[in-house]
Parts: structure tokens; C-alpha cells; sequence
């Protein structure tokens, strides 16, 4: 049972960083990215790829992809979604625009991936060793995963909190029409929220990557994860996104524990209903910003 | 009057031509017009719920697969006519479920919950196969010749336009304009939004899960991942879209060309069938976002002012 708890935790914790990046996409771009998941997991491709082809280890291989991941958001947006952004001053259908255009992405990148890797299932041996926490058998990589998940949560956790930057930021998800009046640039910063979104699936890809076994046609499982652990913690709500994604970990892990794991996602599933019919705008009281 | 008269009369030619068709062209072309009246039935369909709500689903392919998977696994126990109500009924309990628990919340809870929905199934399908009755993927065995799906589905497409057309002219018709324009408004007229959204939806998915349900017999064998395969609700979309969702003929008009492109497409180019597929998704996202039909409207209308100023 603390096994199963623990490997739940570990689970989450990915779950809470993926999760983490999409809510700064939808809360603050206003960009609802359906091609989130394909992100990620095209992450876990080139991770897959520097580890086996040129003997990068996958914490060295997130120094390289990071920037890179951040790169490809920033010109997303400024290709893509700002002609949207622009478009929907006027007709007001930047959320309906967005799910269209990233739906069509959402093909593009599975079909680039599965043209250069192929539809079969894919892993590397990395740090595949257990160690033993509290009594439970744990990968190392699994632990190594949940390290850096720490770590990068907690710091995107303070820069959005602590600095003036970041505060920049939040006030965009509480009001996107008044933070003009006092001097931010919307869209500079729901540029940059955006990259930092794509750089966050990124880093979620790399970590799933040392653990997991995945193929080019998962990603709208994890785009459906991150989906519903957003909404949990109520749309743009950081601390919110981290708790509910914790929570799925260990529920998923207990319903493929004690149930059969061919029903986790409908475990998600049944997760998602509740709160909808339950708490609509989240476990955490009013959503921000919406 | 005379117009309406007139324009079920052309109706009537066509579809009777239509029917009259797969006696003039061989198996492949009827192979051809099968597939494309049941994208026009897809599309059409898609168009009556999400043309006017704006609500953009995209679990197209979970009912079809509904409809689809129930045919193989009923059709050697029951005869055919009650597969077919018994896989209507299905998805519309399904469409009722997934209605009743988002549509009374605002559109991206909607979105998201079919997002991942025919995936669900497909799971739930396969977990269900694999651990309780232990077979996956089934055989259809139907004594349907090609030419009678064909019909069937050319009735249902001329049933789902004529219900588009009934809707557009009654007063639920109405009430959903002024909801696609402004929710606060038609909260205040008095229209039940929920309400007239869930009928709606349910129609809608009704219909798809028909048009599955009628084309099982083609693949004699049925497997979650041939039935629930997610480019179909990716077609559907981009072919209403190209039409025009809030046109009644629109997404008729969008499928033709769409699916002989798509065919030519993934006998040419298997492989980078969904990068190109992607792209012009996209492309008609940004260059005619309301559908050609209302393209060449505005442009017809620009014209005319042009005209009558010079």
C-alpha cells in the first residue's frame, strides 16, 4: 500500500509539472492546446534520441531540449496563434480558433513522428535500479524524475510568485483587459507564458521518456491528463494544477494497483465527471482570472 | 411558395439520380460514393449541433465507433433492423451522459470531455474484450451488398438535411441563433439553453452512430482500433469547416471535394497522409473561418456594394 503510494506520488509528480504548463497556456495565452500531449511526448523522442544515438543522458539531454522546446513555442505563437489573437479582437472566437488550429497541429506533429520513429512502442535503460524508500522498491529514475519535477515546479513556483516578473504574469490571468492599463505588454508576456508552457510539456516528455514506455499516438492521453488536472485546480491556478496532478498520480497507480491498468484513463475519466457535475470551476474555489 | 415546391422537386431529382447511380459505375465507384454520402451524413450531422452552438466536438469518431463496434457484436444474434436501434439507442445514451454532465457548463468543457472520449471507449472496449470475453476484434458476416449500404446511407443523408432545414425554420431553430450569438440574450428571451443544446446534441450523435453502424458490414472485420481510429472525427471536422457549419448544404459541399482528395491522398501519399491532412486544416482555419459558403457570400455581397456605389 506505501508502495503504491509512494510510485503514485512519483507519478504525480510529473503529472503536476505537464499539467503546470498547460494551465499557463490556456491561463494566460488563452490558448487552448490540444497539441500539448504531441509536445510532450515528441520530447520523449528526442530524448530517446540523444540517449541512444549519442550517449547523452537524459538530465544532460533537458539542457539541451528545454531552450529548444521554448524556441519552438515562441515561434508557435508568433506564427500560429498571434494571426488568431489579432483575428479575434473583433470577432471574439480566439477560444474556438485556438482549439481548431491546434487540433490541426496536433496531426501535423503525430504525423512528423510517426513518418521519422515509426508507430511502435519505444524505451531506453536509464538509471534502471530500485532503491529503497520508506520500504517501497522504487526506480531511480522514477525518483530522479520526481527530483527534477521538484525542482523545476518549485522554481517556476517562485518566479510566478516572488518575482515582478512573474507577477507580470499572473495579473494577465486575473484581468487580460486591465493589465494594459498599467504598463504590461499582454502580448509579449502571453507569448512568453506560452514558450514557458511548451518548455514545461518538454520537460514532462523527457522525465516520462526515463520511465515509461510511449509511441507517437499517446500524446491525447497526456493532453487529456493535463486537461482534467487543470480543471480540477480551477483554470490558471498554479497550486491548484500541483495538488490535482498529485492526487490523478496516486489514483492511477491504485486503480492500476488494485484494479487493472487497461482502466486508468477511465479512472481519469470518472475523476473528470465528478468534478464537473461536483465543483465546475475546481476543487480550489473560483477559478482565476475566468 | 412556388420556390420551396420548386426546390423539393430539384431535391427529389437528385436523390433519385443519386440512387440511380451505382447501376452506371462499377464496384469501385460505388466503393467511392459509399464512402462519400457517408462523410456528407458525418458532416452534416456534425454541422446541426455544432454549427449553430459553436460547440466544437470532436468525439465524431466515439459514436461512430459506438455504432460500428455494436453491429459486430450483435449482428450474428439479432436481425438487422434492431442492431441498427439498438446501436442508435446506445449512442444516445452515450451523447445524454456526456451532454448532461458538460453542456450546461461553458463550451471548453465540452470540447475537453470529447476530446478524449473515443479514446475512453476504445480503452474501455478493449479492456472489456480482452478480460471478459477474451476475443478482440470480431467478424460481420451480413448478407449486405454494397449498394444497399450505399442507399441507406443516402436516405440518412437526405433525413439529416432535412432535418437541418425543418430545424432551421421552427422555432428551435430560432432559439439557437440567438444562442450562438449571444447566451446572455437568449437566457433572458426565455429559451431553455440546456435544454435545446442537449436535443440537439443528442440528434446529432444519434445520426453519426447510424452512419457506423450502417457502413460496419463493408469491413467484415471489426477490431477498437480499426473503428475508433480519431481521423475520422479529424475529416468530419475539416469537411464541415470548409463548407460552412451554419449553411445547410455547407458541409455536404465541403465533404465531396474533401474525400476525393483523401483518397487520392492516402493512395498517394500513405505515410504523410496526416501532415498534409494537418496543415490544411489550418490553412482553412486561417484563411476561411466561417466556411467557404459564407466566403463567397461576403465576397458576392462586397461586389454588389461595389457596384452599386460606382
Amino acid at each position: 500500500m506505501l508502495s503504491t503510494l509512494i510510485t503514485g506520488l512519483v507519478l504525480g509528480g510529473t503529472y503536476a509539472l505537464v499539467a503546470m504548463g498547460l494551465t499557463l497556456q490556456y491561463g494566460i495565452s488563452r490558448i487552448m492546446n490540444l497539441a500539448y500531449g504531441e509536445t510532450l511526448i515528441f520530447a520523449a523522442f528526442a530524448a530517446f534520441l540523444l540517449f541512444t544515438t549519442f550517449g547523452i543522458n537524459p538530465i544532460l539531454g533537458l539542457v539541451i531540449i528545454l531552450p529548444v522546446a521554448f524556441a519552438v513555442g515562441y515561434v508557435i505563437y508568433g506564427v500560429m496563434m498571434q494571426p488568431l489573437v489579432t483575428r479575434s479582437k473583433k470577432s471574439g472566437t480566439l477560444e474556438v480558433d485556438s482549439i481548431l488550429a491546434t487540433f490541426g497541429l496536433l496531426f501535423v506533429i503525430q504525423g512528423v513522428m510517426l513518418v521519422a520513429f515509426g508507430s511502435n512502442y519505444t524505451s531506453y535503460n536509464y538509471l534502471n535500479v530500485g532503491i529503497n524508500v520508506l520500504g517501497a522498491n522504487i526506480a531511480a529514475n522514477r525518483l530522479l524524475a520526481f527530483a527534477l519535477a521538484v525542482i523545476i515546479g518549485a522554481t517556476l513556483f517562485y518566479v510566478l510568485t516572488r518575482t515582478r516578473w512573474g507577477t507580470t504574469i499572473r495579473a494577465i490571468a486575473v484581468n487580460p483587459n486591465a493589465a494594459p492599463l498599467v504598463g504590461i505588454d499582454v502580448n509579449r508576456t502571453a507569448r512568453f507564458a506560452f514558450a514557458l508552457g511548451t518548455m514545461l510539456a518538454a520537460s514532462g516528455g523527457v522525465m516520462i521518456s526515463m520511465y515509461q514506455t510511449f509511441n507517437a499516438s499517446m500524446g491525447v492521453v497526456f493532453t487529456m491528463k493535463a486537461l482534467v488536472i487543470v480543471i480540477m485546480g480551477g483554470l490558471g491556478n498554479l497550486m491548484g494544477a500541483l495538488v490535482a496532478g498529485l492526487l490523478l498520480g496516486v489514483v492511477e497507480t491504485l486503480v492500476a494497483t488494485y484494479v487493472d491498468p487497461g482502466l486508468t484513463l477511465a479512472a481519469t475519466y470518472l475523476i473528470f465527471l465528478a468534478v464537473l457535475l461536483w465543483k465546475p470551476a475546481g476543487l480550489f474555489g473560483k477559478a482565476a482570472g475566468r | 411558395m412556388t420556390r420551396t415546391i420548386l426546390g423539393f422537386a430539384l431535391v427529389a431529382l437528385g436523390l433519385a439520380a443519386l440512387a440511380w447511380l451505382p447501376t452506371q459505375v462499377g464496384a469501385y465507384g460505388v466503393g467511392l460514393l459509399l464512402g462519400m454520402t457517408g462523410y456528407v451524413v458525418l458532416a452534416s450531422a456534425w454541422a446541426l449541433f455544432s454549427g449553430p452552438t459553436r460547440y466544437v466536438s470532436l468525439a465524431t469518431v466515439a459514436f461512430f465507433g459506438i455504432g460500428a463496434y455494436t453491429v459486430a457484436v450483435l449482428s450474428e444474434t439479432l436481425p438487422y433492423w434492431a442492431v441498427l436501434l439498438v446501436a442508435a439507442g446506445i449512442g444516445l445514451a452515450v451523447a445524454l451522459v456526456v451532454g448532461l454532465a458538460t453542456l450546461r457548463l461553458a463550451g471548453v468543457y465540452f470540447v475537453i470531455f470529447t476530446f478524449g472520449l473515443a479514446e475512453l471507449i476504445r480503452q474501455l472496449v478493449t479492456w472489456y474484450e480482452v478480460n471478459v470475453t477474451g476475443t478482440l476484434g470480431r467478424y460481420i458476416f451480413l448478407p449486405i451488398s454494397p449498394e444497399q449500404i450505399y442507399w441507406q446511407l443516402l436516405a440518412l443523408a437526405a433525413l439529416t438535411i432535412g432535418i437541418g432545414w425543418l430545424i432551421a425554420r421552427s422555432r428551435l431553430g430560432l432559439a439557437l441563433k440567438v444562442i450562438g450569438d449571444d447566451e446572455t440574450v437568449a437566457a433572458h428571451t426565455g429559451i431553455d439553453i440546456s435544454g435545446v443544446k442537449l436535443a440537439l446534441f443528442a440528434v446529432s450523435a444519434t445520426i453519426i452512430t447510424l452512419v457506423g453502424a450502417i457502413q460496419a458490414p463493408r469491413w467484415t472485420y471489426v477490431e477498437p482500433s480499426i473503428v475508433f481510429n480519431p481521423t475520422i472525427s479529424f475529416l468530419t471536422l475539416i469537411m464541415a469547416l470548409l463548407g460552412g457549419a451554419n449553411r445547410l448544404w455547407g458541409p455536404a459541399l465541403g465533404a465531396i471535394p474533401l474525400f476525393l482528395l483523401f483518397e487520392w491522398l492516402s493512395a498517394n501519399f500513405p505515410s504523410h497522409y496526416s501532415i498534409i491532412l494537418g496543415l490544411m486544416f489550418i490553412a482553412i482555419v486561417f484563411v476561411v473561418p466561417r466556411g467557404v459558403l459564407a466566403g463567397v457570400e461576403d465576397l458576392w455581397k462586397r461586389l454588389r456594394r461595389k457596384g452599386e456605389a460606382a
